[in-house]
């Protein structure tokens, strides 16, 4: 059972190198979503099956998987964005510091003080590598959809840390951040639509100066 | 004295097997595209015809012109000959052969390098500084897979290191000499073998302004080391070593075959990458390396993880 654990968060950790490593927009966000699906499918293998945690995987896979990154492509196409990133810090210096997050994120989960059951599963080391991933998205990419994906992929780490919890967390908690994420991206969308018509352009860096 | 006539038959059969492998590709490019195509011994008419042509040399060039290609060709079958080729063909092998085997290799496109420098042309310089910019990243991931491979066996020699199969980080070595393997080898998104427009070639470039039996040796040895990368992606993902002797033969062959033919593949489906994309894929076959050490390394550590048993009370049951 943790064989099959590893070998999925085994792939999310790759993900977050692909989206690390992708110069398009369009991969950027397909890598999040796969990696949203990866992720749903754990609590699955993770518990005995219970038809709540059936519930909260399918939609987790749904949202994830299909409708954040639909939004997402529609914000892309309806504000005519230009496909290729423009990255502050380049492909190759981000997919090396993304590696060796991932790196850190493997030794030091070695020497927390983890549950006896959580020892050996790649969870903590996974946890940790994505949230380490997002921030390396949202700070060394310009465009605002790519700091959204960032956002995605830092809330996977924390969705993968809330797995850990999965005996005492209701369930119902799970939910509501899905919501709650599915919301953000809907506002960004907004957001990214107003900044366009705005400034032209999703340069973040257009946006911290102060205009009358 | 068996071991003397068994190492001359290894000898023979790199020497005669290698041309094999690029006529094999060619085949599989022309079949994806719809055409007939060159025959699959096409390298060996070329080889022989350009055996029996003479040797145009720049008056500027010094015999290191000539040298070059030979150097580079003998370190080449020498490094092929560290190889073991299945259980019984098991190579003069010695702790730490793996080290001599890369820096072999290195030998040689440094000869290469060497060779074309030496006609003082501008352009060749160019490819020169191309190949070799390119090998310090591809080298960094052979270095890092042969590492992997040293601590997954507990051992430095090549029939040790490759007896066994993989082990769970075998997809990602694979993958990881696979990329190593096109751009070695200047296949297509590094490098087009067909194209001769200055802007685009690496390896060919340097080796324009040779001619003749110089020019063969030059062919002979690019198809020894993709003969010889195929066999060490091989080896390092089946365990050849382990299996009976015909049945390794077998496997080892399929194997190189499989390679060949994913090339091809490739090679028709791809494009070739624009040059500042090259750095980032050679990093991602650095880093997937790095990550098959990763799993070799913790799966020495702790050989099979003692996984927790299942009846495990969670501090959130009791409470809850």
């Amino acid at each position: 059972m943790s064989e099959n654990l590893n070998i999925f968060v085994g792939l999310a950790m790759g993900l977050n190198l692909v989206a690390l490593g992708s110069s398009r927009l369009t991969s950027v966000i397909r890598a999040a979503a796969v990696q949203g699906v990866l992720l749903g499918v754990l609590p699955l293998l993770m518990e005995e099956f219970h038809w709540m945690i059936l519930v909260v995987a399918v939609l987790t896979m749904l949202v994830k998987g299909g409708l954040i990154p639909s939004l997402l492509n529609r914000a892309v196409k309806s504000a005519n964005i230009d496909r290729d990133l423009i990255p502050l810090v380049g492909y190759v210096p981000s997919l090396l510091l993304g590696a060796t997050g991932t790196l850190a994120a493997v030794a030091v989960a070695q020497r927390l003080p983890l549950l006896p059951a959580h020892a050996h599963t790649l969870l903590v080391p996974g946890a940790l590598a994505s949230v380490f991933t997002g921030l390396v998205l949202l700070i060394g990419r310009v465009k605002a959809i790519t700091q959204v994906c960032g956002y995605l992929i830092l809330e996977n780490g924390i969705y993968l840390f809330g797995l850990l919890l999965l005996h005492s967390t209701p369930l119902i908690v799970e939910g509501g951040i899905l919501l709650d994420l599915t919301v953000a991206v809907f506002i960004i969308g907004i957001i990214v639509d107003r900044i366009r018509t705005e400034f032209d352009t999703l340069d973040t860096h257009k946006l911290n100066m102060l205009r009358e | 004295m068996t071991c003397l006539i068994e190492t001359l038959l290894r000898l023979a059969a790199w020497l005669v097997v290698a041309p094999l492998l690029p006529g094999i590709i060619n085949k599989v490019k022309a079949w994806v595209a719809g055409r007939k195509g060159p025959p699959v011994l096409q390298l060996y008419y070329d080889l022989a015809r350009l055996w029996r042509k003479g040797v145009v040399q720049s008056t500027l060039a010094s015999p290191g012109f000539i040298a070059g290609p030979v150097v580079g060709w003998i370190a080449l079958l020498a490094a092929a000959l560290l190889l073991p080729l299945g259980r019984h063909a098991v190579a003069p092998s010695f702790q730490g052969d793996v080290i001599l085997l890369v820096y072999l290799l290195a030998v040689a496109r440094f000869a290469t390098a060497w060779a074309a420098l030496e006609t003082g042309s501008a352009f060749e310089g160019m490819g020169a500084a191309r190949e070799v910019s390119f090998a310090v990243l591809a080298e960094a991931a052979v270095i890092t897979a042969v590492l992997a491979l040293a601590v997954q066996s507990d051992s430095l020699s090549l029939p040790a290191m490759l007896a066994p199969a993989g082990g769970t980080g075998a997809l990602l070595l694979a993958a990881g000499l696979f990329i190593v393997l096109l751009a070695e080898n200047c296949r297509v998104p590094f490098d087009d073998p067909n194209t001769h427009l200055e802007l685009t070639m690496i390896h060919e470039v340097m080796v324009l302004d040779h001619s003749g039996p110089p020019l063969a040796l030059i062919l002979h040895g690019a198809a020894i080391k993709l003969l010889l990368f195929s066999v060490l992606l091989v080896e390092a993902v089946l365990p050849v070593g382990d299996l009976p002797a015909l049945a390794g033969t077998g496997a080892l062959v399929a194997g190189v075959l499989v390679v060949m033919v994913g090339v091809g593949l490739t090679e028709s489906l791809l494009a070739r990458a624009a040059f500042r994309q090259v750095p980032l894929m050679l990093t991602t076959a650095f880093l997937l390396c790095l990550f098959a050490l990763l799993v070799a390394w913790r799966g020495a550590a702790s050989p099979l993880p003692e996984r927790p048993p299942p009846t495990v009370r969670l501090p959130g049951e009791t409470t809850s």
